[in-house]
This record gives C-alpha cells, structure tokens and sequence, in this order.
C-alpha cells in the first residue's frame, strides 16, 4: 500500500480542526459548568442567594448529573429508559446506607461522601449490569416498558426492604422488620420510612465536582472506540454488525456506565436531606429526567444541563402561582416538542415571534443574546 | 372458595385493565405511538360521569354517555393539536409530546376539580321492597360475595372485545385501520384517508377509556386527578403483555394481569404486587419479546 | 488448505485468474442450498473466488441472488453445504466476522473519519479504562486508527471528507464510504450488494475504477450482486448465473453474453434469434 504523504499532510491539520471543533464543545460545556458554579459559589459565600435558591443547589447538580447519565441512554446509546429513577434510587439509598454505617469509622464528612458516592456508583454500575441483561436483548418500545417495569420493581424492593446494622453486622428483611437488632443497633433501612436522620453532608463543591466527573467521563466515552461503536449501533445496528461490532456487549458498557454515573448522583441528592423515601424515585422522576434530556437536545450534553438546571429550578421560582405551574409546565413541553419537530408550527411561532419582538423592540433582541449567551 | 373468589375480582380488575389496553393497542397498532395520556383520559371520563350525576343530578346511563361523549372529543381534540403535527416526527418526540399531554390533563383537572379525592357513587345497586340496597349477591350459601359491579364489567368487557373484533374484521373502517397499521403509505395510494383512520382509532379509544374509568371508579371509588395513571401504565403493561397491537392480546393480557395483581395481593404482599406484576411483564418479554400474542417482526436486512 | 481446494472439482466462476492459481481461494461454497418450508430458494450453489478476483452473481429478479448473500453474510444458515472464506468454515462465526457492504448504510450522524474507525474497532485492544480516561494505549492505538482511516480514505479521494457528517455526503459518496467502512475491517473478500443501485452513469463509472482499485490495492476479492449489465461486464472477470436458485452458467463475460441458457432466462425462450 503506498502512502500518499503529501496528502496525509493536509489531512493532518484537518484533523487538528477537527479536534479543536470538538474540543471546543467540550471545553465550552466543561467552562459553562465552571464559571456558572463558581458564581454560585461566590453568591453563596456572600450571602446573596434566596434561602430558596440555597436549598436548591444540590438537587440541581443532582439532576444535571441524571441527565448527563440518561443522555448517555437516550442520546448516545438511542434507547429508550424509562425508569432511570431507579438506579437513581439504588445509589441514594446504599450510598446513604454506607454513610451512615460508616459514621463512627470515618469522622471527615468529605471522605465519608467521597466513599459514600463511589459506593453509589458501584451498586448503580451492579444493578445497571444486572438489569442490562434482559433489557438490551430488546428492543424500542420493549426496552422501554422494561426499564419502567425496573424502576418500579425497585421502587417497590425499596419501599419494603429494611436493614439493619448492630454488633453482629447488618440484617436484612422484605416486607416487614425482622431485623431483631441487639440494643446497640440502628435501623437503617426502614421500609416505607426509608432511612432517616440523615446527616446532611452533600455540598454544592461535591455537586459541581461531580458534574465534572460525570461529564469527563461521558465525553471521553463517547470519544473512545466504544463510544463510537454504541452510536454507530443507534445510528444502524445492522451495519455496525457487518463490520464486527459486537452490539450487545457495546451496550451494555454504555448502560452499565449510565448507571453508574445516575447511582452517583442518587448518593448526592439523598445526602442532602435528613430523609429520603423510595416513592420520590417514581416513574415521574424518571420523566422528569427524560425531559430535560430530550428537551436539551439528545446527545446534547450542554443542552441537557442547561434544561436540568432550568427546569428544576422553575416550578420553584413558579411557587407564587404555585396552581398554575405543572400546567404551564406540561404546556411548554408540548410547545417546544411541537416547534422543534414540525416546521409549519415552527414558522408560524417564528412569525408570533417576530411580531412580538416587534412590538418590543430592542429590549426582546437584547433578551435573546442574554439567552444565547 | 377463597380462591375463587380471587379469581373472579382478578378477571374484573383485569377486564377494566382490558378496556384501557385495548385502547392503548388499537393507537399503537396504527399511529405506532404510546398514547400516555390514555390514562388521563379514563379520569377525565371518571369526572364527567360524576359531576353529570351529581352535580346536574342526571340519570346513571345519561352521566356515562356524556362521559363517553366528552372523552371521544377529547380524544380526538388531543390527536389533533398534539399528535398530528409530529405524525412525521421521531419517536422519542413523540412519546415526550404524550407525556406533556398526560400532564396536562392531570393539572388541568387538578385545578378544575381539586385533589380533593371524590367519592364515586357505586350505579350498580338494587334497591329492595324493604328499602334495603344491595349491591351484588351471595353464592354458596353465603361463602361468596360477588358485587354486581365485578360481573358487569366482565360482561362489559366481552362485549366491547367481541365488537372490536368485529368492527375490525367486518366493516370498512375496521378494515381501513387494518391497512393503515399495515402500511400507511399503501392505505393511502388504496384511497384510505389515513388522517381520518387515526382520528376515528382515537375516538374509540377515548370512548373506551371512558366506559373503562366509570367501571374503575366504580369497582374502586376514589376519583382524583392522578387516578389514570397507575391503571393507565398497567393497561399499556398488560397492551404488550399480550403482544401490542393485537386486540385478542390486549384482552388477554389485561385479564392475566388482573388476576396475577389480586393474587399477588392475596398471596404475596399488598406492597409488593406492582413488582411482582411487573416482574411477569418482564419474564414473558423475555421469553416472547413481542408478547403473548404479538407478530414477531422480522427484521430487514 | 491448499489440498482443499483442489478438491473442489470446478473453478468458478470461469477460470481463477492466473495471477491467483495456487493461492487460498477468498471463498469457496460447496453444494450449498436452503430451503424454506420446502421451497428450494437454493440448490447445489458452488462457487470459487480466486484470492484478488472481481466476480459477478447475475440472474433474474427472484433467482435467489439476495438469498445467497444472506447466506454469505450469515442471516439465514444454510441448510445444507459448507462455506469457507478464506479456508475457514464460516458456520462457527457470528455475522460480525463476515464483512459486507450493503445499501447505503453509512452511520448518518457520525463523521466520514469515525465511520472507518468503527471498522477498525475489531482490530483496535484497548479496554474500558483507556476509554474512559485516555490513557497511552488509547492515544497510540487511537493514532494508528486515524492514520490508516486516513490513508484508506485517501485512496478513495475522500480525505478531505474526513471531517464531514457522513450523512451529509452525496449519494455517491456516501456508497464509497461504506466501502472504505468495509475494508477497514481487513476483509479477505469485500461482498457488494448492488452497489450501483440507485447511481447515475457518472457515479456507476467511478464505481468500476474503485472496485478495480480494491482489487489492485488490496488484493483481495470482489463479489458482487449486481443488475447493471454494463457494470458487472465491464468489471468483472468471472460470472455465475443464477436462475430459480440453480446455477445455470458460469464463465467470462463474454462467455455469458453469448450463452444461451442465460440469454433465456433473461428474454425467455424466442423462436428464432
């Protein structure tokens, strides 16, 4: 095979732009998540945030780093979950599970949820590997009602699951407590309570650092033979067959790593409240996180964080027309659903637009580079 | 005697969730989309049927009608605004328009008829000679109390299957959905109005819908805004239990589900029943991965 | 294996070329058939490529052409017969390992360059850890990748391409890069199912240089499924007819325009010619 060098040459910096390009959008997704968390933080430090936005903070970085996860599903992979939730909810529970078991043997809060995390991570990589197994071998809407059956079975394991620790090491029971802990022990796990008394060690800082973390490790996936195997099987899985990928094993990297990172962020969330119950990881937050997924673009990373963020902030800034909200809500999904999807209603909004900004003038142009930027 | 018991509530819950399903089958067999907002609609009816008789004092049988009436609308009001610009759209989009619908009419209800649940008047009674009511009858001496409700939603079942099936197979609609859940573009080049085939599948399924949530409401009397959705998700489950897309399947399906939910009430645990309802769904995907009844679609290659 | 293939009693199609006698055949089927629900789609299918060959399956529509290319491919298994490609019996290998170009199947949303990556993936070792951060076996193998991604689409003037969406690509192109797609993965023989489907003149003519090309560079062979004529006359060196799953020639081109058996079951039977 003879090399043509001179040509290879100008590929060469083709390929140099081609990385810069891509590069670029990572770095503009890594300084967005940088320079935004670093504001809040200065806000916070100076006492210039509502106590609402305050208690907010966690939560955020928590959805954004679902809907990284679930980006990773849906955007990359083009499955279908509907019950990411649940391992949402296999990391808040066994990643609060071991911060509380290890209080006592590890005072440093920061090093107890560093562990804490890392154990969240690790049962959400189990139950992702776990649960890919049969849901991979399916396919489209299949996959789909799979993943939802899941997050409800799990839901249901959690909501009767207790667990114990006491002198003798942990007990576990279903349904009902039969833990007979001795006097010294606690109950950690209790059933349709969930696990209380929580200490409170979730921080903003860990958030954003997990964010990082997450979006480090998506990208580089996603830029790596596997990553580019697992789109081009969503993009055509029959062709990806015919050059040797090996569609399921491929997969199941991409969902066994989704899990994990979607695991992470559960410890985070649940860390930040005193208690935590199963039924807050239902079938609706696994919607939820679709939303912002497929709301910022699939496979848009940015765009998913920006719409976690975004909407996970707004039916709290909504709270004084607190009926109102879900509905306006529901309604925004469906317009932007119908605007991005078809064109005749997209020229027809674009003419309301223009109009509108007519109306105002500069002040809707100015809004919209505000919004750009 | 127990046991039977359980089998008979088991294939009435099942029956309704049979109702649900089929609508959820017949939508999915033709616009090839997951209809979330089925199981709204089964509470917009339940709420229909109530205010009508309570609120306007109307007769049972009118209050249900009306109830039928208002859902066919709605049903083909919402495929119209919602569904149809996006007919060319990809799935996923889709599906997320679906879901903002089903929250739409969940708030909107929320508003308009407040969590507050209500309680459903039970129609299915009969008032004795002695001003005793009754509703439903004793078997065995006693043993077995069967509600009148639970036998007509059987019958109601049966029934709206049978006519389906029929309706499928007979007459020219039926046939022109048929063809559209076969191939949409040959339907049309035949001269079939596809449009007009959605919209008329939207309407029986809302129609549906609506007998399915006065039946629930009255089997288990507590309305809220929230009270489709559960049932809504276990009907599409028990839709691709028995393969979706197929009427006999969704019949089936529903009632096999019915029957395993009161039984894993029974034996099992209360708690528990979802994931173990859920857990069969996911045993027979595995072993059928287009359900019971479902054609296995070959793949082009 | 060289025992092998003398046993098998008729070079086919035609002659091996010269310049392949004595090599590993790149495929060899031997009596194979299949039968669907007792239809014989195929029956007593024999066949050898030479090693850097560019051979033709023609045939009416329904001959059962698309059948042996699923058979080839492994989507149907043969239900009687063996296939060996490059000597090795294909029946214990997934569909993975058969590699094959077919109609316009590019990865649309990825780039030009990451489509001929997925083709080396087979070929490249590192695990999870380097994907996940990068490590020194990624950036070399990932090196090594890019480069021949390169030089292959550079021998297919498509270089300058590397960048673009795949989807975005004209027709013509877009049919090339499945080709360069397809021999990323080190094929012994490249099976093409009608390429020039849906081509213009224009685009069928650069096909004809490329296969030739394929051949020249990677000595490897070409088998293609073809109903252009002008194409598979002008291309290939030996050609097997198929009609009602039978082979019912095999020879040269010319050969084959002249043998009345195909002229038949191309215009059916005339009186007088």
């Amino acid at each position: 095979m003879n090399m043509k060098l001179g040509k290879l040459g100008a590929s060469e910096t083709d390929k140099l732009r081609h990385m810069n390009s891509f590069g670029r959008k990572n770095a503009i997704t890594y300084g967005f998540v940088i320079v935004v968390g670093a504001i809040l933080m200065a806000l916070n430090a100076t006492g210039g945030l509502s106590s609402m936005m305050r208690g907010m903070l966690v939560p955020i970085c928590a959805y954004v780093v679902m809907a990284i996860s679930l980006n990773l599903t849906v955007g990359i992979m083009g499955e279908l979950s509907l019950g990411h939730a649940g391992f949402m909810s296999v990391g808040a529970f066994t990643g609060t599970a071991a911060a509380i078991s290890l209080q006592n043997l590890i005072p440093q809060a920061g090093l107890r949820l560093f562990i804490a995390l890392l154990v969240g991570a690790i049962f959400g990589a189990i139950f992702g590997f776990l649960i890919g197994i049969p849901v991979l071998r399916l396919k489209g809407d299949y996959l789909a009602i799979v993943t939802l059956a899941f997050g409800e079975i799990i839901k249901s394991i959690f909501n009767n699951l207790f667990v114990g620790l006491d002198s003798r090491g942990f007990h576990f029971s279903l349904l009902s407590d039969k833990t007979n802990l001795e006097p010294d022990g606690k109950l950690i796990i209790g059933g349709p309570m969930g696990i209380g008394g929580i200490q409170k060690i979730s921080t903003f800082l860990a958030g954003l650092i997990l964010i990082l973390v997450a979006l480090f490790l998506v990208f580089h996936f996603i830029n790596s033979r596997q990553g580019r195997a697992v789109m081009a099987i969503r993009d055509n899985r029959i062709a990806a067959e015919s050059v040797g990928i090996p569609v399921f094993r491929y997969k199941m990297t991409a969902f066994t790593l989704s899990a994990a990172i979607a695991g992470a962020a559960g410890t985070l969330f649940a860390m930040n409240y005193s208690t935590i119950v199963a039924n807050k990881f239902d079938f609706n937050t696994s919607i939820l996180i679709l939303v912002f997924v497929v709301l910022g673009g699939q496979g848009n990373l940015l765009g998913g964080i920006i719409a976690a963020a975004a909407l996970t902030i707004l039916p709290e800034a909504l709270r004084q027309f607190s009926d109102y909200r879900m509905l306006v809500y529901a309604i925004v999904l469906i317009l932007v659903m119908l605007a991005t999807n078809n064109a005749t209603f997209r020229d027809k909004l674009g003419k309301c637009g223009r109009k509108i900004k007519s109306i105002f003038g500069g002040k809707a142009r100015e809004k919209e580079e505000t919004a750009n930027v | 005697m127990a046991l039977l018991g359980y089998i008979i509530n088991g294939i009435s819950l099942g029956s309704v969730y049979a109702i649900i399903a089929l609508g959820y089958t017949m939508v999915y067999g033709i616009a090839k989309m997951l209809n979330f907002a089925h199981g709204d609609v089964i509470m917009v009816g339940g709420y229909i049927c109530f205010y009508a008789v309570f609120s306007f004092e109307l007769p049972w049988p009118v209050g249900v009608l009306l109830a039928v009436i208002v859902c066919t609308v709605l049903g083909i009001v919402i495929e119209r605004l919602a569904y149809k610009p996006l007919r060319a759209a990809p799935s996923l989009a889709v599906l997320i328009t679906a879901i903002g619908m089903s929250y739409f009419l969940q708030n909107a209800a929320l508003l308009l008829f407040s969590s507050n649940p209500k309680v459903f008047p039970n129609f299915f009674t009969v008032t004795r000679a002695d001003g005793t009511v009754k509703n439903g009858f004793e078997l065995f001496g006693g043993q077995l109390k069967v509600a009148y409700v639970t036998v007509i939603t059987i019958v109601c079942c049966l029934v709206i299957m049978l006519a389906l099936m029929l309706f499928t197979s007979k007459t020219k609609t039926g046939k022109a959905m048929r063809a559209c859940s076969e191939d949409k573009g040959a339907a049309q080049l035949m001269g079939i109005n596809v449009n007009a085939t959605i919209s008329t599948t939207f309407a029986i399924g809302s129609a549906l819908a609506a007998i399915a949530g006065v039946l629930l409401c009255s089997a288990y009397p507590m309305l809220m805004p929230t009270t489709g959705s559960m049932p809504g998700i276990k009907a599409f489950t028990a839709a691709v239990f028995g393969g979706i897309g197929s009427i006999p399947g969704a019949f089936l399906g529903g009632l096999l589900l019915g029957v395993v939910e009161i039984f894993a009430k029974a034996y099992i645990s209360t708690q528990m029943s979802d994931a173990v309802v859920f857990a069969i769904l996911i045993i027979v995907l595995l072993v059928k991965p287009a359900g019971l009844l479902g054609k296995q679609i070959r793949e082009k290659v | 294996m060289s025992k092998k293939t003398k046993m098998v009693p008729m070079p086919s199609p035609g002659i091996i070329p010269e310049r392949d006698v004595g090599k590993r055949p790149a495929l060899e089927c031997v009596n194979l058939g299949i039968t669907f629900g007792g239809l014989k789609a195929v029956e007593d299918f024999n066949l050898v490529l030479g090693s850097s060959e560019i051979a033709g399956l023609i045939g009416p529509n329904g001959a059962g052409k698309t059948t042996v290319f699923n058979l080839l491919t492994k989507v149907y298994e043969p239900t009687h017969g063996s296939i060996l490609l490059a000597g090795r019996d294909i029946s214990g290998m997934n569909t993975a390992q058969v590699n094959h170009a077919g109609i316009a199947r590019t990865f649309q949303n990825m780039s030009v360059e990451d489509n001929v990556k997925v083709g080396m993936d087979q070929s490249m070792k590192y695990g999870l850890a380097n994907s996940l951060f990068h490590l020194g076996k990624y950036r070399r193998e990932e090196k090594v990748a890019h480069n021949r991604a390169l030089e292959l689409l550079d021998i297919f003037h498509m270089a300058d391409m590397a960048n673009a969406k795949a989807g975005s690509l004209p027709y013509g192109a877009q049919r090339r890069l499945e080709i360069v797609r397809a021999l990323a993965t080190n094929p012994s023989l490249l099976l093409l199912d009608e390429p020039a489907a849906g081509m213009n003149p224009v685009e069928t003519a650069e096909l004809m240089e490329t296969i030739r090309q394929i051949r020249d560079t990677f000595q490897i062979a070409v088998l293609l499924i073809e109903h252009d004529m002008g194409l598979v006359m002008n291309v290939c060196e030996g050609i097997c007819v198929l009609n009602f799953g039978r082979v019912i020639a095999k020879g040269t081109p010319e050969e084959i325009q002249h043998n009345p058996a195909v002229v038949e079951a191309y215009l059916g039977k005339q009186k007088e010619a």
